[in-house]
């Protein structure tokens, strides 16, 4: 460590944040939400539009939402429709979308369920997933990995193809990880969009097609480069494990998943994104999917030198939270963000303390580092300094990632050049200071050491606060980005169902063997 | 330094009227010399002269990215232009909280969001929260207002209710994500709202953003634009004295209506 931190007070913070997902999980072990519920039947296969457009596995889950049908889990329902007809389970889809058939004749009441009718379905979908993970080590260990930080950039431009083209100029200048950032409301809509798009708002929406397009598009720069160039998109919103299966399917690499992030900037209930968060981080750890957590986002609202130590917080409950979805350290990209008011004094300083205090607390975590964009200002040529002041603080501090910043944010969505520039300004700086990080101590007793032993000492506080009076409660008092928010509001709350006694989900019960995590308090911790 | 002739403006590099702009742009043709040459090209034909191109660069695939110099031949007569600004007297939170005090006698409530859907609430947040920007407070620290921060993509009907719910003088829109325009037409909507409601004239409209102006406001319907650098206390300013000023408007004895 080389802020020579107190292990004492960092214990006491992990012993926090872990009884507070442990709180968190009891709620989540005896829930289940539609969205959960939509996943399984994308994972047993069921794809495609009714009529209306509606995507399939809402017209199941809706029909069977209505029937009471959920707690027991969808999945008991489709094997023992599948068992009966010998139909497939995206025909037995079809048939309910048309009111062929009536899910709810082949409930546990009819019968003994016969699980094993979609047990080929399930075994194909995570054959495809493994074969993902397979295929992902041998590009690893046969083209460049890159170098850490790694270098990743943005493209929004609304039409997956014109994406394609700009993330491939992208990779060629040196980008390690390409980022579709979505159509801005995406993460409000209680459904996957379907389909190539070539419309949108602010970004581009994730669609499992236009994840496969990006792939095809990244993997033949990949080749062409010598470089694995990683694909990036958004579990976060209504649809968080539904958007993890379409990325486990397609060979996403990263994935943004944060515990809190849609209840606090979203207004998506808590009931519903715990549960959302808990399948949805699993199936990114099946898959072998960083996740990158959303702690940047305080920042925006909050101020970083003031509320430092919640971002410190929430690391840590989002560490405790992806432990018990099954996600090893080194899938669990932590987030913070280069936000403190450039017009500070020492502001470069405390930077530097909070990136190097992460880093040294999580020494496994391919950390996230994320760019100034609250003091741009449209002066572009400040920006790109700032820019280059977030860079050096990131190589300085052996950042895992690094989401460049854009020297016209606040004006608009990166244009081409934009891009290029940004990446000349990081690569320039992490190959001159390349070393920097090695060949510095900090001052015992310095304004750096000391504004990270502060900081942790808040946080160890504030975990005190959050476990004693429960993550919920605490979340209603505004502690985290100075935005409250209550158990029973915001969007989301009618797709939260209890599970009954016989409730079954195949992937969760195959996952969970897999990955080692029994239903228990104690998760793995690898 | 030679005068400055206002009727006839130029860009100023390092002396009066050389009219030196600089370029950053790309084209989506392969770097080399055609690209070089097209991007020169391109320059002339924006009006400019002696065009430089210093730097060009290679951003794989087929784009290139240069940097021009021009001299720009146009110029703009200073003393006939018009550029709309909101009419406001600077005060700070203290003197704006005593004038609304003194001369209205009652709270102003204002009425915010971030509507459509956009989500980013950086702006309004600023103005609004408690916690305020550079150093100053936002409306809800403010004693003499009643600030509701709706927060992110608000309908616009929602805006509108919570407006008469809570009988606003005031309505802020923030919009920040403005790509291919969607915040026109949002906001030109909210506008169609407020007048089928009947309650257009009885509220003071603003809108902000970084890419709005005050000109651009007006000529959406709204009563004032804020754009970016905007603090808690300029808005605070406007409201207050516009809600005076307003008063005085629609008394009888003026008999004046907007």
């Amino acid at each position: 460590m080389k802020l020579d931190l107190d292990i004492s007070t960092i214990d006491r913070c992990r012993e926090c944040a872990g009884s507070i997902a442990d709180q968190i999980m009891e709620h989540v072990r005896g829930v289940t939400t539609t969205t959960c519920e939509r996943t399984v039947l994308r994972l047993l296969g069921v794809d495609g539009v009714d009529h209306a457009g509606v995507p399939l596995p809402n017209v199941v889950v809706d029909t069977a939402h209505k029937a009471g049908l959920l707690a027991d889990g969808i999945a008991t329902y489709i094997a023992q429709a599948v068992a009966s007809t010998g139909l497939r389970p995206q025909q037995v889809a079809e048939k309910v979308a048309c009111r062929q058939m009536d899910l709810a004749g082949f409930g546990p009441a009819a019968g003994d369920c016969d699980r094993s009718a979609v047990s080929d379905a399930v075994t194909a979908s995570l054959s495809r997933i493994r074969e993902n993970v397979a295929k992902r080590r041998d590009y690893l260990s046969q083209l460049d990995p890159g170098t850490e930080p790694l270098i990743y950039v943005i493209v929004a431009t609304g039409n997956i193809y014109e994406d394609v083209e700009q993330a491939q100029s992208a990779a060629k200048a040196g980008a390690d990880i390409i980022a579709v950032i979505r159509s801005t409301a995406q993460s409000l809509l209680d459904y996957v969009p379907y389909g190539a798009t070539t419309e949108g708002y602010g970004g581009t929406y994730a669609t499992q097609e236009n994840f496969r397009i990006m792939r095809r598009g990244l993997d033949s720069v990949s080749v062409e480069t010598g470089r694995y160039v990683r694909l990036v998109n958004y579990c976060s919103g209504l649809c968080m494990p539904e958007i993890a299966a379409m990325g486990a399917l397609e060979r996403l690499d990263m994935m943004l998943n944060d515990s809190m992030y849609g209840i606090l900037f979203r207004d998506i209930n808590m009931k519903r994104t715990f549960a959302d968060q808990y399948f949805s981080r699993m199936i990114n750890a099946y898959a072998g999917i960083i996740i990158n957590t959303g702690e940047d986002n305080y920042l925006t609202t909050a101020d970083a030198y003031d509320e430092a130590h919640t971002v410190l917080a929430s690391q840590f409950i989002n560490e405790a939270l992806a432990h018990r979805s099954g996600l090893p350290d080194s899938q669990i990209g932590l987030g913070h963000a280069f936000e403190t008011n450039p017009e500070m004094k020492d502001g470069f300083l405390y930077e530097v303390a909070q990136a190097q205090m992460a880093r040294d607390i999580f020494p496994n975590a391919p950390l996230k580092y994320m760019p100034p964009t609250k003091y741009m200002t449209g002066d572009i040529f400040r920006g790109y300094l700032l820019n280059g002041m977030f860079n050096l603080a990131g190589i300085m501090t052996g950042q895992s990632i690094q989401l460049l910043g854009m020297l016209t944010e606040a004006i608009h969505t990166p244009h081409v050049h934009d891009r290029y520039l940004a990446i000349k300004n990081a690569k320039y700086v992490f190959s001159n200071a390349r070393h920097l990080g090695e060949d510095i101590i900090f001052r015992p007793g310095g304004i750096i050491q000391r504004r990270a032993e502060q900081v942790l000492g808040d946080t160890a506080r504030m975990l005190e606060h959050v476990r004693e009076r429960g993550l919920m409660e605490s979340m209603g008092e505004g502690l985290f980005a100075g935005i409250a928010r209550t158990p029973d509001g915001g969007r989301g709350l009618d797709g939260v169902v209890a599970r009954s006694d016989g409730y079954w989900n195949p992937f969760e019960e195959a996952m969970s063997k897999e990955l080692g995590l029994v239903a228990s308090v104690n998760p793995s911790r690898r | 330094m030679p005068q400055v002739d206002l009727k006839n403006i130029r860009p100023y590099g390092d002396s009066l009227d050389d009219g030196r702009v600089q370029l950053g742009f790309s084209l989506p043709i392969r770097y080399g010399p055609e690209a070089k040459e097209a991007a020169r090209q391109l320059v002339i034909k924006m009006g400019f002269e002696s065009v430089d191109v210093v730097s060009a660069h290679d951003l794989g695939g087929h784009f290139t990215y240069f940097v021009v110099y021009g001299k720009c031949t146009h110029s703009v007569d200073v003393t006939s232009l018009r550029a709309p600004r909101v009419q406001v007297e600077q005060m700070d939170f203290f003197k704006i909280n005593d004038l609304v005090r003194d001369k209205l006698g009652r709270k102003i409530t204002v009425v915010a969001a971030c509507t459509g859907s956009d989500a980013h609430t950086v702006g309004i947040d600023a103005i609004i929260n408690m916690k305020g920007y550079a150093g100053e407070y936002g409306l809800e620290r403010y004693p003499w207002f009643r600030a509701h921060n709706l927060g992110a993509q608000v309908p616009n009907e929602t805006l509108v209710a919570k407006a008469i719910d809570a009988d606003a003088d005031a309505i802020l829109v923030s919009q920040v994500v403005t790509q291919k325009n969607v915040h026109i037409a949002n906001m030109t909507r909210l506008v169609d709202l407020l007048e089928a409601e009947g309650i257009r004239d009885d509220v003071i409209l603003i809108a902000g953003g970084p890419r709005i102006t005050h000109e651009l406001a007006l000529e959406l319907g709204y009563d004032a634009g804020f754009g970016p650098g905007t603090l808690p206390s300029h808005v605070a300013a406007y409201i207050a004295q516009e809600m005076i000023r307003k008063e005085h408007r629609t008394s009888p004895e003026l008999g004046e209506e907007r």
